[in-house]
């Protein structure tokens, strides 16, 4: 016979003034099983969790109902509560009063038979809980880092120091990401790769970090504390153990027409490619797409040049398995295709550029050298207008909703450069809001308007029109003085909104994190967890999880390296135990289950049963690994005899709230 | 046919590749061709039958017979061995177990279509050029072959194996069928004349449980219509429209499995024609996920139990079913 104690929740006036409590208490207290119902203004203050502990004496409850918030917030609350009172902590059930019910309502009599119902269905529900007690699965000490941008360094340097091992597995030749093709960063004005590079040879030398470059991530399995990843390392055609990065290679390649993409194709680069001077591994790449080797079969001049012998035309992509405790993406950001602003000139007019390749045009590495002259006649321009907000805040389709955070403080800095270096060169930049929150931010863009006079117009840029003499006509309101302007402009810079990674949506598929409809990775709680993901063990760092600029990344990178080094440093984790299992007399061996588990803990064997009839026979039956099993029910829901259920939230459980729910 | 599939079946059982042999036997009447296991040359002699009554799958029994002591060979029709393939791949088949022997499909004779014609004391049924000449106890009778073929047979999917270890005449292709136009007419009803339509069909169930036993895709050790623990097993129906319910469970218990062999209608002592059930599944399988034929093969992943990126979002599946 069960023994139930039901406790609501006041929540102070968060539930209490939208349901009337005691009439929930009262109703409840005639439910199946239900031996003591009770109301208290907090539950899960100390006095209200010691209501729960004496019921549980007193009255030698056989099971626990807190009609409260979310099991998110304090399900573990009463659990704990529960088992020091002597009560198996699987024995308690939330029914969520608060986020379900008080808070979406306002009407109070709907909202009281709501709350009945919901606590009905916890009753229902507890009837048929059985106690339940948790296993342990060992840590794995190492962590997988996915991005080499500075938020992958960072956090693998943080790792690292901490004494765990850490992979990075970076799809670029090279590490460095973003930032090694940013010119000067903001506020503070320095170059970026003078602070860059030192992390990127510090990752490089950092005996416990391993660098994969030029590598993707191709599966993900497992669970947190023992995932196995495998990375599929790209076939560079190049030896990494054996290249020295000399760069012969790459000064002898015939083939010197390949767009360069860390000069965002300003320039042109060899089929033979070490990215930058500072690239991390310093190793050269073939580009299959474009090396007349590989593509015809005629050439190899980088073979017979490389005095130690580096060069494998022959190289296939290779396959590494690794296990790993714990997962961070780092998978940064990428400007969006300009394709659909045709109104900005971008696709046809090579001196409308957008603020990334304009971070080339001005550095010392980019392709002029570090003087900024026009793409299109390499002559100084005297008038440039910078245009905001180009696919971010955007209502249509075309482009972003969000802010994309970095670009009024990367405008004004390039304003400022502009200034600082060109004096005679006008500067303009047209704005819907300057939006410069964060540590001396403000301060730096009042001294690009006040100290270095560029000119500020609030207004949109609705039309950019190249001109026959090579001038190029910007059409914008001034908002403010409710004026057309014109301005005979020599380049347009468009600060393009920034959007995550393409590879970051198939990466959450297989890490099964989730991402919002922009395919950023949603956080675990956007305050209390910022840098967790929902699924354990795996972490966020930098603009992989939403725009940031490079502070923020390097602080939340920190800070993901931080969460991470809290799971390794334990040797065991508390694994849960509402996992499935199977009910070998039902199972029909069909392997449905095996094929949904995204966890690979199911498997087969071949079992001898005594039959009905008294005979045996060898059935295929499935079992789960509980400590693999993570009881996300898809295996219960896929068996077609019903066999497979899940401890906790079994079959029969749920078809009991549902019929509470129905009655 | 039949000559030929007696011969080969001695040669198999004389030569030692399987003790028995599982095909068709009379029924009470001749018309009535029930499967059953020989295992004797003499037995084959005497009771064997392959002929246009012959219409029953034999796949589900071999989940049985597969586990049992020796080989057994099978004489397996082409839709046959779609039922047979779908019950390997669920491991539900010892595949080792059983020598395939594919034999020419129909179009089989349903004897309630000659029946329905007025014609009684039916005693022998030949076909000659397409036209039936029927020995009554009441004389002779005539009626065009194509009008007593088996409702499976009308909508057939495929002539062709798609498992057998050796075949006697020749084997077909994949056809392409009519079988989906009674479907996409009820998708062109109103939601209240698809209601009155089922309403009607399913109000005439006995629970006879004759199309769930048929079922080659219904083979679980402990059906849950008959789990006591379920809480629906021997439930008296509290009005004649509830076993709808069993058949919508029976519906959804084989989506995405279903061969479509349309034994469960040919069974049904009510003619509820229930394939239809399975066969909207089938289209709607197609539809969202791409053409997916059960049994076709033993190792491509069933749409319903395999994820792909570019799979249609739940939203596309709800909205479909949105008046």
């Amino acid at each position: 016979m069960q023994r139930i104690g039901v406790f609501v929740c006041h929540c102070g006036t968060n539930i209490a003034a939208t349901v009337d409590v005691k009439a929930v208490a009262e109703a409840l207290s005639h439910e199946q099983g239900v031996v003591i119902s009770q109301d208290y203004q907090y539950m899960c203050s100390e006095s209200g969790q010691d209501l729960i502990k004496n019921a549980v004496k007193e009255h030698k409850l056989t099971g626990v109902v807190v009609c409260s918030c979310s099991p998110r917030m304090h399900e573990n609350t009463f659990r704990k509560a529960a088992a020091s009172a002597g009560l198996n902590p699987y024995l308690v059930e939330i029914a969520n009063i608060r986020e379900q019910c008080s808070w979406i309502h306002k009407d109070i009599a709907s909202a009281t038979d709501k709350a009945i119902i919901l606590g009905k269905a916890a009753v229902a529900k507890v009837n048929l809980n059985t106690p339940l007690t948790a296993g342990e699965s060992p840590v794995v000490k190492r962590a997988l880092v996915i991005g080499g941008g500075i938020a992958g360094i960072q956090t693998a340097l943080d790792i690292a120091e901490a004494g765990f091992d850490v992979d990075i597995v970076e799809k670029e030749p090279t590490i460095g990401g973003k930032m090694a093709q940013i010119d000067k960063t903001f506020p503070t004005l320095d170059c970026a790769a003078c602070i860059l590079t030192p992390k990127m040879v510090e990752a490089a030398q950092n005996e416990h970090i391993t660098i994969h470059s030029f590598s993707e991530v191709s599966a993900v399995k497992g669970f947190v504390g023992n995932f196995t990843v495998t990375i599929k390392k790209k076939a560079r055609f190049v030896d990494e153990t054996k290249c020295t990065g000399c760069g012969l290679c790459t000064e002898k390649c015939p083939m010197k027409k390949v767009p360069n993409e860390f000069n965002m194709g300003l320039d042109n680069r060899t089929a033979v490619y070490i990215p930058f001077a500072q690239a991390v591994p310093k190793v050269a790449t073939i580009d299959p797409n474009y090396c007349l080797m590989l593509k015809n079969g005629k050439c190899g001049v980088c073979s017979k040049v490389c005095s130690v012998g580096a060069i494998d035309y022959k190289q296939t992509d290779k396959f590494i398995e690794q296990k790993y405790g714990a997962i961070v993406v780092a998978t940064g950001f990428n400007p969006i295709k300009l394709d659909k602003y045709d109104e900005f000139a971008y696709s046809y007019c090579p001196d409308v550029v957008t603020s990334l390749e304009l971070e080339r045009l001005m550095n010392a590495a980019g392709p002029n050298g570090g003087t900024l002259l026009r793409p299109s006649d390499k002559t100084h321009p005297h008038t440039i207008v910078f245009v905001q907000c180009v696919g971010s805040r955007c209502d249509d389709s075309k482009g972003k909703q969000y802010c994309s955070k970095i670009c009024c403080m990367y405008t004004a800095k390039h304003a400022m450069l502009i200034r600082e270096k060109y004096p005679d060169t006008e500067v303009y930049v047209f704005y819907i809001d300057v939006r410069t929150p964060g540590k001396n931010f403000d301060e730096f863009y009042r001294r690009a308007v006040e100290q270095y006079n560029v000119h500020y117009i609030k207004g949109m840029v609705g039309k950019v029109s190249p001109k026959a003499d090579g001038k190029i006509d910007v059409q914008a309101s001034d908002l403010l003085s409710n004026e057309q302007l014109h301005i005979n402009a020599d380049m347009v810079v468009l600060a393009t909104a920034i959007e995550p990674d393409k590879s970051a949506r198939p990466l959450a598929t297989m890490l099964t994190t989730q991402m919002d409809t922009n395919d950023f990775f949603t956080e675990a709680h956007p305050k209390l967890r910022p840098v967790e993901s929902a699924t354990a063990g795996i972490f966020l760092s930098g603009a992989c999880q939403g725009p940031k600029d490079i502070p923020e990344t390097v602080a939340q990178a920190s800070a993901a390296a931080a969460k991470a080094i809290g799971l390794l440093c334990k040797n065991s984790i508390t694994c849960n135990p509402c996992v499935a299992h199977s009910n070998e007399l039902m199972c029909n061996g069909c392997s449905a289950c095996e094929k949904v588990c995204p966890y690979g803990a199911i498997t087969y064997q071949d079992k001898e049963f005594r039959m009905p009839d008294r005979t045996t026979a060898i059935r295929r039956v499935a079992s789960v690994n509980p400590a693999v099993c993570q009881g996300c029910g898809a295996c219960t829901v896929a068996c077609p005899s019903g066999a497979m259920d899940l401890n906790g939230f079994s079959n029969s459980q749920i078809m009991a709230e549902v019929d509470a729910i129905c009655k | 046919m039949q000559e030929a599939m007696i011969k080969r079946a001695k040669e198999l059982l004389a030569d030692g590749t399987v003790n028995r042999v599982i095909g068709w036997k009379k029924g009470e009447f001749f018309y009535d061709a029930t499967p059953a296991v020989f295992r004797t040359a003499e037995e084959l002699d005497r009771q064997f039958i392959f002929d246009d009554f012959t219409q029953a799958n034999v796949s589900k029994y071999l989940v049985k017979e597969s586990r049992k002591d020796g080989k057994i060979l099978a004489f397996l029709k082409p839709c046959d061995t779609y039922s047979f393939n779908q019950l390997v791949k669920e491991h539900r088949i010892i595949r080792e177990n059983v020598y395939v022997v594919g034999v020419p499909g129909g179009p089989k004779l349903d004897i309630e279509k000659i029946k329905a014609k007025g014609i009684t004391g039916v005693l022998s049924v030949k076909n000659e050029n397409y036209t039936l000449k029927i020995e009554t106890l009441y004389g002779t009778e005539e009626m065009p072959f194509y009008e007593a073929i088996s409702g499976k047979c009308e909508s057939c999917k495929s002539k062709k194996h798609v498992a057998y270890d050796e075949l006697i005449g020749e084997d077909g292709e994949v056809l392409e069928s009519n079988r989906f136009d009674m479907v996409e007419k009820l998708e062109n009803m109103t939601a209240e004349e698809r209601f009155n339509f089922w309403q009607n069909e399913l109000s005439k169930c006995i629970r006879c449980n004759a199309c769930r036993n048929v079922c080659p895709a219904c083979t679980c050790e402990n059906c849950v219509f008959d789990n006591p623990k379920s809480g629906v097993d021997n439930k008296a129906p509290a009005d004649s429209f509830e076993e709808k319910m069993f058949h919508i469970i029976r519906a959804f218990h084989v989506a995405g499995r279903c061969t479509d062999c349309g034994e469960c209608s040919r069974v049904c002592p009510q003619n509820i024609p229930l394939h239809l059930l399975n066969r909207k599944f089938i289209k709607d399988i197609n539809s969202l996920y791409g053409e997916y034929q059960a049994g076709a093969d033993t190792t491509t992943k069933a749409p319903l139990n395999d994820y792909n990126t570019d799979d249609c979002e739940p939203s596309i599946v709800h909205e479909r079913g949105v008046e």
